[in-house]
């Protein structure tokens, strides 16, 4: 196996952790993960050189930037609820950051995924998003007050035990 | 302790938090955090909101990596078959006679086998792996699904029986063809050996049936009155034509 390959392989499961968080559903994250690593695989010989990493995490952002813009005109749908009573503690709060990041703007979420999950740079989500650091800043800023928010009101009777 | 002389922005605390501060920086931030608990304590809320994602997602990556996922089956195979047609139809046009005309179409369109087999394999190994969602409408609703089918191809699409051969319908979906809708059905063997019928709008009329493989995957393809059809299966080319003789003689029986 080629030097790429094993650079493109040793990222699948990164790219399924981000994926899985930035698009909810596990069959449609990896969906996207298998879009990115055919579209990778494809244009092998156009790669020169450079951070696979980072190339990698922004054909995924494009394509989910894509399948949302194709999704754009049907409604929404939410599940009405993805309660499960025998959640553990740890469960309880996996589900509420799903639920939090679900309420963000597609931006925001990447910016937020990219960076606090995914440990990048602001420099490299300034390129996978094609857009200054500032504009990088700015929606981070915004996605954690909002995610705060979210997770403050979605729990506020454990705030009120004294 | 005194405030830093210069004020400590929002910018700067999540720069902070996130390593991104230059490193003569980092002092003012902490005193500033130790005078400003409210900011201290917005700091260790995104430190918490870390801890979460992680604690959430991390799984995922420690996961087994899902076979659909892995490079060799993503990496195209090299297409053999263009080759293994061409020497077909060269043994058809040598043996002449009455199977001439036939050709005659085929070979002056040879993109509607290449594409035909093409779209139709790659059906077959994309769904054929598929554990939870092989089909659309399951092999329950047979008659709904035949219905569904011919409506939407324009065609008689009909799944025929192959129980005689160890095959039971698992069910089918519609796919884009070459030449607008077509249709795809998946049997399923008890040792969970997996063929597919595949038809679309082909512009030859009739066709002798051609074999191809490409890897493990074989694939038979004719066309009978403008209707494409390719059974992709097994590359064991007895066990196929087995499978490809009953589709043909029960479409027959119930075509058109």
């Amino acid at each position: 196996m080629s030097a790429f390959r094993q650079s493109v392989e040793a990222m699948i499961p990164a790219l399924r952790r981000y994926a899985r968080a930035l698009a909810r559903d596990a069959d449609i994250a990896d969906d996207l993960v298998q879009d990115t690593l055919v579209r990778a695989l494809r244009s092998e010989r156009l790669f020169l050189g450079g951070d696979v990493r980072s190339w990698l995490y922004t054909i995924l952002t494009n394509l989910n930037k894509n399948r949302r813009r194709s999704l754009a005109r049907r409604p929404q749908f939410m599940p009405l609820s993805d309660n499960n009573p025998d959640a553990s503690g740890t469960e309880a709060e996996g589900r509420d950051i799903a639920r939090a990041l679900a309420t963000l703007v597609e931006e925001q979420r990447a910016v937020l995924l990219l960076v606090m999950l995914e440990g990048l740079s602001y420099r490299e989500v300034a390129d996978i998003q094609g857009v200054p650091i500032g504009t990088v800043m700015s929606r981070l800023a915004r996605a954690r007050a909002h995610v705060k928010a979210a997770l403050e009101g979605e729990r506020p009777a454990l705030r009120r035990v004294k | 302790m005194t405030d830093p002389k210069i004020p400590v922005t929002e910018d700067e605390l999540h720069a902070y938090v996130d390593n991104e501060l230059p490193a003569e920086r980092r002092g003012d931030v902490e005193a500033w955090l130790a005078a400003h608990p409210e900011d201290g304590q917005r700091v260790q809320s995104w430190r918490a909101m870390a801890e979460t994602l992680h604690a959430r997602y991390d799984q995922v990556a420690n996961e087994p990596v899902p076979k659909r996922l892995e490079l060799e089956r993503l990496v195209r195979p090299p297409r053999k078959w263009v080759y293994g047609a061409m020497a077909a139809s060269l043994l058809a046009f040598i043996a002449g006679g009455g199977t001439g005309w036939v050709l005659h179409g085929a070979t002056a369109k040879p993109s509607t086998f290449q594409s035909f087999t093409d779209d139709a394999l790659d059906a077959h190994r994309l769904y054929v792996v598929e554990v939870r969602h092989p089909v659309e409408v399951p092999g329950s609703e047979r008659a709904h699904l035949q219905q569904w089918l011919t409506k939407r191809c324009g065609w008689d699409v009909f799944a025929p029986e192959l129980g005689a051969t160890g095959l039971k319908l698992v069910g089918g979906r519609l796919l884009p063809g070459p030449n607008g809708p077509a249709s795809f059905l998946m049997y399923e063997s008890a040792s969970g050996e997996r063929f597919t019928v595949y038809t679309a709008k082909a512009s030859t009329g009739t066709t002798q049936m051609r074999f191809t493989t490409q890897d493990k995957d074989g694939a038979l393809f004719w066309t009978d009155r403008g209707v494409g059809y390719v059974v992709s299966g097994s590359s064991d080319r007895e066990r196929l034509t087995q499978v490809a003789r009953m589709v043909y003689d029960q479409t027959e029986k119930n075509g058109g």
